[in-house]
């Protein structure tokens, strides 16, 4: 096994034996911006360096300018194809610190919208991860139904991408009639797509013989890097927020924390895959199981002049791609004195990926950064 | 929870203790027993997972706030350690020898605030800002406002301010710099 701190070696770029290649920010196969700086020695590649910085809109520092309320148009923003973890998490840390209960209908709804927003990003996931490998009619196919699932995000929310549904103090509207009928004809939709991912992609030979053995992270390396996600459940931690830290109403639900055991791309995808299933079977479960009168906004003050008292607190959810956390602090003003977002991918990209990549083909590292989830907005926030 | 609270008040004289939740805790210690803290924490109760590791610019005391927020998967509780710093060169212990992901987040704070980790790798190299000449960015005497006047400037467009104007200049510009005589103050600047 590779030792995980790496010795710094000097590779002498005149000796006409190595190549130094720029990938990205504008390779397709790199997940948003980011570019990987790549040595190679033939194919394989010797060193990588990544380089974050293509998009830095400095969300911390503008959220330090703007009131509670303002910030919620800039939080979304953070994760383009799952905003609703950022909006709960934003939502969540402020009632913490400001003493607002929410009434039991909005944590219902709340949970609906997030496991919403966890299918429709693990769904495009699992196409760009066919993508990486060549086959791109999955992604195609992925795009298609996540697109029925922003139809539905449109009808309960109002916004396809960025919806700003969950604020504080509850939901800002009450579910549509028959909405729960239409949800379910897209379920429908997506169990069967995943059912043919299943023949195309889990059972193709040359996904099978490219993706095995691939990448493998040995459950040691958890802790050292901060692995979460199903990127650490797939080395065998049964570790999921939503069961270790139940927040809304996870612990009213049945439901298991899949892990796997290899921890190499194979397993990781497989996984994304597992968790597709859950969610559709945690909706149906929220849809059932959901009272079905109440009301699902309370009180708050004024949001314009709306002060908070000093203090300071860390909230966290399970996103689709591992512990999303908010960390903030307030100094009794109108406007957050710091806000800090802990994306799960953060360490991912960085330490991890240029670790990893040592040893393995130019042609694998797309595979492989995409199978670690990687996502720059919440590397340079 | 309790018996560990009382443990690392008697070993790092933990002060300001606060129980957020009732398996989180924030607790603050001096900068010099900061780094025994951590380990402590790491190598002989359990907290493995290093959750985040970020800093706070209170301006006002002159000082930095560095916060280690470090979890246990065993027994699902949370520690925040917290230090303070000078405001004036700062400079702290590097934790990547604890850590092989804490380099991440030191190169990202010494870019972003300033702070220093010798001994940390890659440090010195830029992480989001490439070519930054200013003051670290999100120190709170940095003022975006004044920062973004004086980078970036106003469209050409907005000159006039006045919509009719402008729309009058898109659809018949030959017109439009007849009537408005925005030709001068355009092409002039």
């Amino acid at each position: 096994m590779k030792p995980i701190w790496n010795e710094t070696k000097e590779y002498d770029l005149k000796s006409g034996k190595y190549v130094k290649i720029w990938q990205g920010p504008q390779h397709p196969g790199v997940t948003g911006n980011m570019s990987l700086e790549l040595l190679l020695e033939g194919d394989e590649i010797k060193l990588l360096k990544t380089h974050v910085g293509y998009l830095h809109r400095g969300f911390e520092k503008l959220m330090e300018r703007r009131k509670f309320i303002n910030c919620f148009p800039i939080v979304c923003r953070i994760c383009v194809p799952e905003p609703d973890t950022n909006e709960y998490l934003f939502a969540a840390a402020v009632e913490e610190l400001s003493g607002i209960e929410i009434p039991e209908r909005a944590k219902w709804i709340r949970t609906l919208n997030l496991e919403m927003a966890r299918l429709g990003a693990t769904v495009m996931g699992l196409g760009g991860q066919a993508g990486s490998f060549g086959l791109g009619t999955i992604g195609q196919w992925a795009v298609a139904h996540r697109d029925f699932l922003l139809d539905s995000f449109e009808e309960l929310t109002g916004g396809r991408i960025y919806h700003m549904y969950i604020v504080p103090g509850g939901v800002r509207y009450e579910i549509p009639d028959g909405f729960e009928g239409r949800l379910e004809k897209t379920l429908v939709k997506i169990e069967k797509l995943l059912s043919d991912i299943d023949k195309v992609m889990f059972n193709n030979a040359v996904f099978k013989s490219r993706s095995k053995g691939l990448a493998r992270i040995p459950k040691d390396w958890i802790e050292p890097f901060g692995i979460n996600g199903t990127t650490a459940r797939a080395s065998g931690v049964s570790y999921d927020v939503r069961k270790d830290h139940p927040y809304l109403i996870y612990d009213q639900l049945d439901f298991n924390v899949i892990t796997g055991t290899e921890g190499d791309v194979y397993e990781r995808v497989l996984l994304r895959k597992e968790e597709c299933h859950l969610s559709i079977n945690l909706i149906r479960q929220i849809l059932a199981k959901m009272p079905k009168s109440g009301p699902v906004r309370t009180f708050i003050p004024d949001i314009l002049h709306w002060k908070i008292p000093a203090g300071e607190t860390y909230v966290r959810a399970e996103s689709g791609r591992g512990e999303y956390g908010y960390y903030m602090v307030t100094d009794g003003s109108e406007y957050p004195r710091r806000v800090h977002v802990k994306g799960p991918s953060y360490t991912h990209a960085m330490s991890l990926l240029e670790t990893l990549a040592e040893g393995n083909t130019n042609a694998d590292i797309f595979g492989i950064m995409v199978s670690l989830q990687t996502y720059p907005p919440e590397i340079e926030r | 929870m309790k018996e560990l609270i009382e443990r690392l008040r008697s070993k790092f004289n933990a002060k300001n203790i606060k129980e957020q939740r009732k398996n989180f805790v924030f607790i603050t210690v001096e900068k010099k027993d900061l780094e025994g803290c951590v380990l402590y924490l790491k190598e002989f109760e359990g907290y493995g997972h290093l959750t985040l590791l970020t800093a706070l610019d209170w301006i006002e005391k002159d000082q930095f706030e560095l916060v280690y927020h470090l979890h246990n998967y065993s027994n699902k509780t949370d520690v925040s350690v917290k230090t303070f710093i000078a405001r004036k060169n700062p400079t702290m212990v590097s934790i990547n020898n604890l850590w092989a992901g804490a380099n991440v987040y030191e190169r990202e704070i010494k870019e972003l605030f300033g702070i220093d980790f010798p001994g940390c790798p890659r440090v010195n190299d830029s992480f989001a800002l490439e070519g930054w000449q200013d003051i670290p960015p999100m120190r709170r005497d940095f003022d975006t406002k004044k920062y973004s006047e004086e980078t970036y400037f106003p469209r050409p467009g907005r000159y006039t301010k006045d919509n009719i104007a402008q729309m009058e200049e898109q659809l018949y510009p030959v017109e439009a710099e007849v009537k408005n005589g925005i030709a001068e103050t355009v092409r002039k600047k």
